[in-house]
């Protein structure tokens, strides 16, 4: 399998020499839309091939592949309510997305995002808990840093293991997800458990002035814009400082890096922390705007679809939001297609992972333009 | 705490035994499968999906055609063909095998659940077991003593795999496409050949894996049959080095962890359940901490793969 | 539009197979004066499950009951199955509304409660069943939380098991450590103990909902312990009654009839009576009155027991039919003192006897009967 490293450690005498990351100084030198418009034409082309594959896959269950799409835009897009329902899914993949985008840039593949996003979501209820006597603003904006904390540190957990201990991350971190979800169970069972909710297990109750509330107009939250404003945030600051520039070069080239004398240590470390911060943000906002509360209700597979996210936007923060808001339509619209035509709910899911595999097959046309996925 | 028949704390040992016979075979076979995939130079992540896909598979076939063993075939068939639609979009340049494991992973569970939904009521002949504790009186000793035919073909397997990748040509040529492509490549044989082919078998066995589940024990379908047993046995390949050996070595700790749990329960240690449940992950992570070294690449990792950088 | 009534012709002859039949009997009646009703307005009900309806399990309960509901007259059904317990279920309700026009949910996992609140109080012309939630005045009153009292049919599963066990040992296996799930086991150990006062039973909780491993698991720990009777509070038993059967030890069902699914060791089970939500959709079509608190036992045909297994002899059948009509004639009390808990604590005074129907009682309840061998980590 071809990567970047191979230019280093294996010159190609029948080009001219050049330096190592190729594809990085390409991207540098060309006009930086061309790159996104060549991104973007190929993953709408391979959104298309996935869906006529489903339509095909549809048909040989005996359903009418046209009634389907249908079904599909009006459940994720066409009337007011369903886009309020999808940008309500679109709200916490948004963020998790984040937490596997941001660190493949500095070249780790990271899916802990539902352990951050668990123990983010139970972070903000201590901490509200703890401060409950603050004004609303104070006490919400403590217990999103609560969540948003934890969710760091565990993730930066992830980043150091790799990094002083060479434990690959991809492993660590799905390990660490199982250990979130059972310490996060372990303490909303007992030891934070408000035990006058006889229903389910679930944790102490945030102070109802903490709440995050819908948009005027919207019944979305605000937690929508939260995510949108921090991919908006870290797509400058990954393009445009210092900081971003040199996780790219170490997301590039990792020798590059290390004879450029970048600081790879912190470097894997900032970017595991920003990518947990964002999962814990998300769990953080889920107890704060939907729930009031941590519980099992939390653990609905949030994390797994930001992967998705992730890897079809091509880890750019920029490209999370409209991948986010498709990919949570198109969760919204399985209610549709399971009411109307008695499809399994399963359905949405053989979809978005038939646009997945499209989207990752269509990178082997992307010129040595395109910005290809960092994480070989 | 005993009582009359009650056997008390050896309870506790019977069910890590009985754990790690029955518990381990579904990790013993997705990592022998995963262990061919990686030494070809592949990951294939999706294997959670070929052990959903398998046992959805094995189920249904079991259930429609009354054997069990044809459930097992069919549920390698299924997998070999996620196999082989992880290896042919990998085989595209340019594209990241870590990637599209994920994505296969989710097709297939999604794939699983779809064509499933079916056979979530009806129930399957399942497969038979040796009784292997026949020597004893004790009926907790001889349930936990009774292993599948799948367990002891398991064993065999990774026998044989740990003789064949070192002595054959077969097992010389897999390695190399793992260990260097070009080398491969130089000889004649086409890298992507190799890697396919052994992708289809890691997908096979993967398949039989998840047969094991629906099929034996628990013995059932239903979607909440396989809580990340895939993804937990490509963990338990890199702890084991690539080495089929110690893969069975690593599933069968594995699996008797895992029977902690309700094990101590029934003797009376209730608290912390959901801690208990996390014994065997918390092991797993602390044996991948104290095996990997920055120093030296993993012992024994392919030096194509990608994640062994 | 679309009824529940979907392509697989097994699938439908499977849940008819399932069907409660002793719910039957207590619902035809109703509904035959249901046939005869004037004036019921035409009204879709729309089902929301939190997994698979045909799990043989808790869900499959709902499915059956939504099964009948589609019989009565003006009634038509349509489902959602896997709905999170997260804004999602409120999505999910609401466009069952908006969209479908449905003015009828019936929302049947407990997580779906606090987003029905919501929910009733936006549409006050959607009438919204709950399966499990303590309705409370000051909430809507287009809302309903109806539930059978379990305790009472597993009050009578552990006769039949205090009389067939024959080392002594029961195990109950709870999945999550909630009230109800508590109480079920007491009712099941107080049954046990009332024919075989040795009797003691081990508690596993597995901590989810549906875990087919770790349910396997733990019968075959109980087992292993010489637990010869066994009886699964989880989403889905079909995986603990198997697995008994293979063991060779008897076990109990739960929620719908598993007897097929264990020939030699089926004794008997408890199974809900969900199609009494047939009364509250009639209300809502003729503008009648209905509770919207209702819990009720054998008194009020909420839940039953499922049909024998062949092992069970005459005698044991008599006697558990005996205890039933104790509850329907409301002689039987579940609770009553001298009562102590399994840590030597009293908890009721010789002479004290808890009413049937004391919700406030049960829901409280945070102990677990001597010769239940476990804990319940409430406080």
């Amino acid at each position: 399998m071809r990567s970047p490293s191979d230019a280093v450690d294996r010159p190609d005498l029948t080009q001219p020499p050049a330096a190592a990351p190729r594809r990085r100084l390409s991207l540098a030198a060309l006009p930086a839309y061309a790159a996104a418009v060549e991104s973007a034409c190929l993953s709408l082309g391979a959104i298309a091939v996935a869906l006529l594959l489903f339509g095909v896959f549809v048909a040989l269950g005996g359903h009418d592949p046209i009634a389907v799409y249908k079904a599909l835009y009006v459940g994720g897009f066409g009337t007011r309510f369903s886009i309020e329902g999808t940008l309500t899914q679109a709200s916490p993949i948004i963020l998790t997305a984040l937490c596997t985008a941001v660190p493949a840039r500095v070249g780790l593949l990271v899916i802990g995002g539902e352990g951050a996003l668990v123990l983010g979501g139970l972070a903000a209820v201590l901490c509200a808990t703890a401060v409950a006597a603050a004004p609303g603003p104070i006490g919400a904006l403590v217990a999103l840093l609560g969540g948003v904390c934890v969710g760091a540190l565990w993730i930066a957990a992830v980043g150091a293991l790799k990094h002083w201990r060479g434990v690959n991350e991809t492993i660590s971190s799905l390990l660490l997800n199982y250990i979130a979800i059972a310490i996060f169970n372990h303490l909303i069972s007992g030891p934070v458990r408000d035990f006058s909710q006889t229903l389910k297990a679930t944790s102490w109750t945030v102070p109802p002035a903490f709440g995050i509330g819908s948009m005027p107009g919207w019944s979305v939250h605000w937690g929508l814009v939260v995510g949108v404003s921090l991919c908006l945030v870290l797509f400058v600051v990954l393009r445009y400082t210092t900081a971003g520039f040199s996780m790219d070069i170490l997301g590039g080239n990792r020798r590059a890096a290390q004879v450029a004398g970048l600081p790879i240590g912190r470097l894997l470390i900032l970017a595991c922390v920003i990518g947990g911060g964002a999962a814990g943000l998300a769990g953080a906002i889920e107890v704060l705007a939907v729930h009031g509360a941590a519980s099992e209700s939390l653990i609905v597979g949030f994390g797994y679809t930001g992967i998705l996210v992730a890897f079809l936007a091509r880890q750019n923060p920029l490209a999370v939001i409209p991948v986010a808001v498709l990919v949570g339509g198109i969760s919204a619209s399985g209610g549709l297609l399971q009411r109307r035509f008695g499809m399994p709910d399963a359905t949405t899911q053989v979809l978005q992972g038939l646009i997945f595999l499209c989207v990752l097959a269509s990178n082997a046309f992307a010129g040595r333009i395109a910005g290809v996925s960092r994480s070989t | 705490m005993t009582d009359a028949h009650g056997i008390g704390w050896l309870g506790i040992v019977l069910a890590i035994v009985g754990g790690a016979l029955r518990v381990s075979t579904p990790y013993l076979y997705v990592s022998l499968g995963e262990v061919l995939t990686e030494k070809s130079g592949r990951v294939n992540l999706g294997l959670e999906g070929v052990l959903l896909m398998g046992a959805m598979s094995g189920f249904a076939a079991g259930s429609l055609t009354g054997s069990p063993w044809l459930g097992v075939l069919a549920a390698g068939v299924a997998g070999g063909l996620l196999g082989l639609l992880h290896a042919a979009i990998c085989n595209l340049p340019h594209v990241n095998d870590i990637a599209v494991g994920i994505a296969l992973f989710l097709f297939g569970m999604g794939l699983a659940f779809y064509l499933g939904k079916p056979f979530i009521a009806p129930r399957a002949a399942m497969l038979p077991a040796l009784p292997f504790g026949f020597w004893s009186s004790e009926p907790a000793v001889r349930a936990a003593l009774e292993i599948s035919p799948l367990f002891l073909i398991g064993i065999v397997l990774a026998i044989v795999l740990r003789w064949a990748l070192a002595n054959t040509r077969w097992g010389l040529l897999l390695r190399m496409a793992g260990e260097s492509a070009d080398a491969a490549r130089a000889l004649g044989y086409s890298v992507n050949t190799i890697r396919t082919l052994a992708t289809m078998c890691g997908g096979f066995l993967g398949g039989i894996g998840g047969a094991f589940l629906s099929l034996y024990y628990p013995g059932n379908w239903n979607e909440a049959l396989s809580s990340g047993q895939g993804l937990m046995a490509i963990a338990l390949v890199i702890f084991a080095r690539w080495n089929p050996l110690r893969c069975l070595y690593a599933s069968l700790l594995f699996g008797g962890a895992s029977a902690l749990g309700p094990a101590l329960q029934t003797v009376g240690i209730t608290a912390g359940y959901y801690l208990w449940s996390a014994a065997p992950y918390v092991l797993t992570l602390a044996l991948l901490i104290y095996s990997s070294s920055t120093r030296h690449t993993l012992a024994g990792a392919p030096s194509e793969l990608s994640i062994s950088r | 539009m679309k009824s529940a009534n979907l392509d697989s012709t097994s699938r439908r002859e499977l849940l008819i197979r399932a069907a409660n039949l002793a719910g039957v009997g207590a619902v035809l009646g109703p509904l035959s004066s249901l046939v005869h009703a004037a004036d019921a307005k035409p009204i879709k009900v729309g089902f929301l499950y939190s997994a698979s309806r045909d799990d043989y399990g808790f869900n499959q309960s709902f499915a059956v009951a939504a099964k009948k509901l589609a019989q009565m007259p003006g009634v038509s059904v349509e489902e959602q199955e896997r709905v999170p317990e997260t804004a999602q279920c409120e999505r999910v309700m609401e466009s069952m509304i908006q969209v479908d026009g449905c003015k009828g949910i019936v929302a049947t996992s407990f997580g779906y409660w606090p987003f029905v609140l919501k929910l009733a109080a936006k549409y006050p012309d959607v009438l919204f069943i709950h399966g499990g939630a303590l309705w409370k005045e000051g909430d809507p009153k287009n809302a309903i939380g109806y539930r059978g009292y379990m305790e009472e049919p597993h009050y009578l599963c552990g006769i039949a098991a205090g009389r067939m066990t024959k080392t002594g040992k029961l195990g109950f296996i709870g999945s999550k450590p909630l009230y109800f799930i508590f109480n079920n086991c007491n009712g099941f150990v107080l049954g046990a103990r009332s024919v075989r006062p040795d009797a003691t039973c081990r508690v596993v909780i597995t901590g989810d909902w549906d875990n087919p491993v770790k349910e396997a698991q733990a019968v075959s720990a109980l087992a292993d312990q010489g637990v010869d009777v066994i009886i699964a509070d989880v989403d889905g038993p079909k995986v603990s009654i198997e697995t008994a059967e293979r063991r060779g030890i008897y076990s109990c069902g739960y929620h719908t009839d598993l007897s097929a699914l264990a020939p030699k060791g089926f004794l008997t089970g408890a199974e809900w009576n969900w199609a009494k939500a047939g009364d509250f959709i009639h209300a809502w079509q003729t503008g009648g009155t209905y509770p919207n608190l209702l819990r009720g036992g054998f008194k009020d045909g909420m839940v039953a027991i499922s049909p024998f297994g062949k092992s069970v002899p005459e005698n044991v059948r008599q006697e558990v039919l005996k205890a039933r009509q104790g509850f329907v004639d409301d002689t039987l009390k579940l609770y009553k003192g001298p009562l102590k808990d399994n840590e030597g604590k009293q908890v009721l005074a010789p002479g004290q006897v808890i009413s049937n129907t004391d919700n406030d009682y049960k829901v409280n309840v945070k102990w677990l009967v001597e010769g239940a061998i476990g804990e319940t980590g409430l406080k």
